[in-house]
């Protein structure tokens, strides 16, 4: 189908900071004892996009994540993993790899992304349009811990957070307008010829942008070229070019043109314009075309292009680990309510159980629970909505409720665990309470200490 | 036969769609008396001729049928379609009943047949493609049959050629074989002559006919017999019979097969031309088994209306989603094809031309890349992915003919390619013809209907124009350009409301323009010189079949005798004739109907929609009958509606081959 695709897997995240460490990158962190990456690597190979390019930031991380990629991938997919240095942004990440881009549309796609939207409706919805750049948008996922009747819960209110502000057009097909949540403080700016081209604009601010973009290689690149300072795709790109779609200053150099009608230089001139004046007067006009019209008499011919807008369907599960509320988020839903996505099948009691991990007596393992290959639990352990890694040792009475617990993790007896995540070789010693906590690896937590909303990790040395 | 008719009981009638509970549907050809041949059949019953084709039939009293009345004026609901129907009416009536099934056929012979009605009221619906595929699927049903009681239907079989042989009225009716049954008037002729066999000569007859049916099948897998290899099994088994009883069978079926050869090119081509029978929609085990074969998951709309049942409905905005996210799961689809097919499914490109010139210039791109996989010929694998891609166009959105007649044309060229030329050469050569295609049949025939419209358009003319054809468009501002003055009123219709982007443009060219709905078209018509329409297609009777709304305005400027000239290419012209809009059309989202342009938030109709008893039709052709037409200016020139068989005839290998 003559896409690309890029996956930015990023580096080591400083949003995630004690969950993610020179030895577990972003990519690799577990998602119901998956690594992130995976999700997006599957969903590409259900739409038959094999042939991807990794871009992971920093050397060390590329190889990690390459090691792993060949793995787990080996005969699935033909992957490149690129290592760009870190602290280039997304933008810059693509600027390194340019020359490795040849087909006609490029896709995006952020390596934390966990969702099941088909990445090849976004490709549709730009081919259709012929857009310059499409970009997927989701509603935004409700954050916070689900009420599970634990007394913490409580002061998490689930609202959900402003993402992004995001103007569409009245059949929400083309973007207008986007912010971040973040850099919106009181007002927006948005030029007057979009407002007056359209006629009509929806704002709206429960939208997320995924992160998944279609982009024509050829605008992509040169916008890359010209716009040297631009950082990040999301925050630069995007909004430049939707902020210039109807003062395009992008060439194109009529290049998708010359693609599209390269074959015809038989025909006259004159016949080819025919042919796309009725091609143009039969498509129902888009503003764009309807801006140009109106403008054509004018001697500066301004120029368009499309910046179109998948709005996924609320039904389908779309989120971004990007934050250590996402990743607890992230890894609740996956094996909760979107437990599609997990590739696991889950038993009569809506959980999963390895088979080679031993229970002991009166240890009860609730719904939406995961416990990884050849954990062992000591008894009288409960355990709700959480899930536990690979070779974790629990002791006996210890309750975990809402949490993530990695793999080679050890549990003292007694211990409470809630809405907290625990990174790999961890231990914990015996009547540790621990609440809203992230402990990273390696750590040592002491016998009988109460922690809460603490983020405890190893210092570096 | 009066006599067999006067015993009829009450018919059973079929009952479709909009009917009065006490009257049948018009029995369109029941009337047995005599007809008055005198009449020529376009300048009789002028009643008739003023009625719509999406006429109801007016109620007929049960006495209309059995009386033998010299032809009452009859409802029917277009201009007379060809003389040999009515003379096959009174040879013999059960004969012509156009049954579909086989067995009813042979019914229709035993004395007691009184399901005429029932036949006929089938006939009626079925519609445009009726004559055609009936007379082959007739005799084809006879041979296998008729040999057992041969005195009973002697004088059915005497009357029999008179009507197969009769296509006369349509162009080449014969281009049309039912895709399985195959052996259409050959048997029957051959056999007029000899009135009665004996039971020997009989078994022999039909052991040689079963020996030739395996021989066909051996080499030809599963394709039919060609007509005239029958008659010759029929001639040598006599002749075996005459010498000896016993003689080798086989010898029988090797000179069949040989001759077969030859007639087997011919038969192909053929049935190369028909386009494939339309799939009827309230067929379910065929909806049922098209739906698994198909790309796109649709759902069925589960309210339709009854008449247009056969139709394909879908659920509107669930196709478009569901494509959406295979974009890149269907492999063997080439890019381009799935572009093109969106913005089918999306309403992104509509109008003929524009659907066709995309679809075109997707096949280019599609045999641009192609390469010819190997143990495999380019003809073959070509043809076979392109129609591949047609039935995923036509999922997509129902083709229209033009698209048909392009896709004729592509698979004629392909097939045609000279097996010494190399593949890139081959490649080339598609590319360029499919180029000729866009521009000799599109591009310049619309300069050439710009030229001949532009002539008739007269200073001080107020034209009328309905919705949007860019062709009339063209005409327009070709006018404009020449420096005419004259008046333009654009007329358009909910939902789509095209004549809006026509007048947007018209108005910044400095056209004058009215632009008004069509229920207002009475109104403005009185000042109205001219009327210009555009045409999906022009059907070989004449009639013109385009944007539903057309006819409407057609008969509006009829009535005011206002002159209406149709502007259509050639290329769109269909040898197929269709009296009404009912038998092939297509349906468009019901919901839009209740919409109202630009406010998505109202729709009025919201909160009836949901009861079982609303059902909405949006219908998105019609047919105009010839009658209101006073012109068609094509590429050919203008001409009246009444020569369109001519060029359909005259120019089709032309347009085949350019």
């Amino acid at each position: 189908m003559d896409f690309q695709v890029v996956v930015l897997a990023g580096g080591t995240s400083k949003e995630l900071v004690p969950l993610v460490s020179k030895e577990v990158p972003k990519p690799l962190l577990p998602v119901a004892n998956r690594p992130v990456l995976s999700y997006v690597l599957e969903q590409l190979e259900l739409s038959n996009l094999k042939d991807l390019i990794v871009v992971v930031e920093g050397e060390d991380a590329a190889l990690r994540v390459g090691g792993w990629i060949s793995g787990a991938y080996v005969d699935r997919l033909h992957v490149e993993v690129a290592a760009v240095p870190e602290d280039v942004g997304t933008a810059g990440a693509l600027r390194a790899i340019a020359r490795h881009l040849t087909a006609k549309d490029i896709l995006v796609v952020s390596g934390d992304l966990v969702s099941d939207v088909p990445p090849g409706a976004v490709a549709a919805a730009h081919r259709r349009h012929d857009a310059v750049v499409t970009s997927m948008i989701c509603s935004t996922p409700v954050s916070g811990p689900v009420e599970s009747g634990s007394v913490g819960a409580k002061d998490k209110i689930k609202k959900p957070r402003r993402f992004n502000i995001i103007g569409l057009d009245p059949t929400k097909q083309f973007l207008l307008y986007i912010a971040s949540g973040a850099e919106v403080e009181k007002d927006l700016h948005i030029p007057k010829s979009i407002l007056r081209a359209v006629g009509q604009m929806d704002i709206q601010a429960d939208l997320m942008d995924a992160h998944m973009y279609a982009f024509k290689r050829a605008v992509l690149l040169e916008v890359l070229e010209q716009k040297q300072n631009f950082h990040s795709l999301r925050h630069d790109v995007l909004p430049y070019l939707v902020k210039t779609q109807l003062k395009s200053e992008i060439l194109l150099n009529g290049t998708p043109q010359a693609e599209e009608n390269g074959h015809d230089k038989v025909t006259s001139e004159s016949n080819q314009t025919i042919i796309s004046q009725i091609l143009a007067n039969a498509s129902t006009p888009r503003f764009h075309e309807v801006y140009e019209s109106i403008h054509n008499g004018s001697p500066t011919v301004q120029r368009t292009h499309k910046c179109c807008a998948y709005i996924a369907s609320n039904s389908k599960y779309c989120a971004r680990l990007n934050s250590i509320q996402a990743f607890s988020d992230i890894n609740r839903d996956v094996i909760g309510e979107a437990n599609h996505l997990s590739g696991y099948s889950f038993s009569v009691h809506n959980n999963i159980i390895h088979p080679s991990s031993e229970l002991g007596s009166k240890t009860t393992v609730g719904p939406h629970c995961m416990l990884g290959e050849g954990s062992l639990m000591g008894d009288k352990c409960s355990v709700k909505r959480s899930v536990i890694g690979r070779h974790c040792r629990i002791g006996s009475n210890v309750k975990i409720v809402n949490s993530v617990v990695m793999d080679h993790v050890t549990l003292g007896d007694g211990s409470s665990i809630q809405g907290s995540i625990v990174c790999s070789n961890v231990q914990i010693q015996e009547r540790v309470v621990l609440k809203d906590c992230q402990i990273g690896a390696g750590f040592v937590v002491s016998a009988g200490s109460e922690h809460k909303g603490e983020s405890l990790t190893r210092k570096e040395k | 036969m009066d006599a067999r008719r006067g015993s009829l009981p009450v018919p059973r009638v079929r009952q479709v769609g909009f009917f009065t509970p006490n009257a049948q549907p018009a029995p369109t050809r029941s009337q047995s008396g005599p007809p008055d041949s005198s009449s020529p059949p376009l300048s009789d019953s002028p009643a008739s001729n003023s009625l719509s084709p999406v006429m109801i039939p007016p109620p007929r009293h049960h006495s209309d049928n059995l009386a033998a009345a010299p032809r009452p004026t009859s409802p029917l609901p277009v201009p007379e379609p060809s003389p040999f129907r009515r003379r096959g009416a009174d040879n013999n009536n059960a004969l012509l009943v156009g049954s579909y099934n086989p067995a009813e056929t042979l019914l229709a012979m035993s004395p007691s047949s009184s399901h005429v009605g029932d036949g006929e009221s089938e006939e009626t619906m079925s519609g445009g493609w009726f004559r055609r595929s009936n007379s082959g699927k007739l005799a084809s049903s006879l041979p296998s049959g008729t040999f057992d009681f041969s005195p009973v239907q002697s004088t059915a079989e005497a009357l029999k050629p008179n009507k197969v042989q009769n296509p006369v009225g349509i162009s080449e009716v014969s281009a049309r074989p039912a895709p399985k049954e195959q052996q259409p008037e050959a048997p029957s002729s051959s056999k007029q002559p000899k009135p009665k066999l004996t039971k020997a000569e009989r078994r022999a007859l039909q052991e040689s006919q079963r020996a030739a049916k395996a021989a066909a099948k051996a080499p030809g897998g599963g394709k039919s017999v060609a007509a005239p290899e029958e008659v010759a099994t029929i001639k040598s088994v006599k002749q075996h019979q005459t010498q000896k009883k016993d003689a080798p069978q086989v010898a029988v079926s090797v000179a069949a097969s040989e001759r077969k050869g030859g007639d087997k090119s011919q038969e192909k081509e053929r049935r190369k031309d028909a386009p494939a029978p339309r799939m009827q929609f309230d067929d379910k085990s065929r909806v049922e088994k098209a739906k698994r074969r198909s790309v796109v998951d649709q759902t069925e709309a589960k309210k339709r209306v009854e008449l247009f049942r056969h139709l394909p409905q879908y659920e509107h905005g669930t196709q478009l989603a569901d494509l959406e996210s295979k974009f890149l799961q269907l492999d063997p689809m080439h890019p381009a094809i799935y572009k093109v097919g969106l913005q089918y499914l999306a309403g992104d490109i509509s109008g003929g031309n524009a659907r066709c010139i995309a679809m075109l210039q997707a096949f280019q791109q599609v045999v641009k890349d192609y390469s010819t996989p190997p143990e495999k010929t380019l003809p073959r694998d070509l043809t076979a992915k392109i129609s591949s891609y047609v039935s995923f166009f036509t999922q997509c959105r129902p083709l229209s003919m033009s698209m048909g007649n392009a896709i004729r044309f592509l698979k004629n060229r392909i097939a045609k390619l000279s097996p010494s030329l190399s593949e890139s050469e081959s490649k080339s050569s598609i590319c360029t013809d499919i180029d000729r295609f866009i521009n000799e049949k599109i591009v310049l025939a619309d300069r050439v209907i710009v030229q001949h419209a532009s002539s008739k358009v007269k200073d001080g003319d107020v034209l009328l124009v309905y919705g949007s054809s860019c062709v009339v468009e063209m005409v327009l501002l070709h006018s404009h350009e020449l420096g005419k003055q004259f008046r333009v009123i654009v007329v358009d219709s909910r939902p789509k409301l095209e004549g809006k982007a026509l007048l947007r443009r018209l108005v910044a060219k400095g056209v004058h323009c009215t632009y008004t709905h069509i229920n207002a078209v009475s109104y403005v018509m009185h000042e109205v010189t001219k009327v210009f329409l555009g045409a999906s297609s022009v059907l070989s009777n004449g009639t013109v079949y385009s944007r539903v709304g057309t006819a409407c305005v057609a008969m509006v400027a009829h009535a005011f005798r206002v002159p209406v000239i149709i502007c259509c290419e050639a290329y769109k012209f269909h040898e197929r004739v269709q009296l009404d809009s009912i038998c092939s059309n297509e349906l468009g989202d019901p919901d839009a109907i209740g919409k109202v342009p630009g406010r998505m938030d109202v729709n009025y109709l919201n909160d009836v929609s949901n009861s079982g008893n609303l059902q909405l039709l949006n219908l998105m052709y019609d047919a105009t009958p010839a009658d209101y037409v006073s012109m068609i200016v094509t590429d050919y020139g203008m001409i009246p509606p009444t020569s369109v068989p001519v060029i359909v005839r005259e120019y089709r290998r032309d347009h085949l081959l350019i």
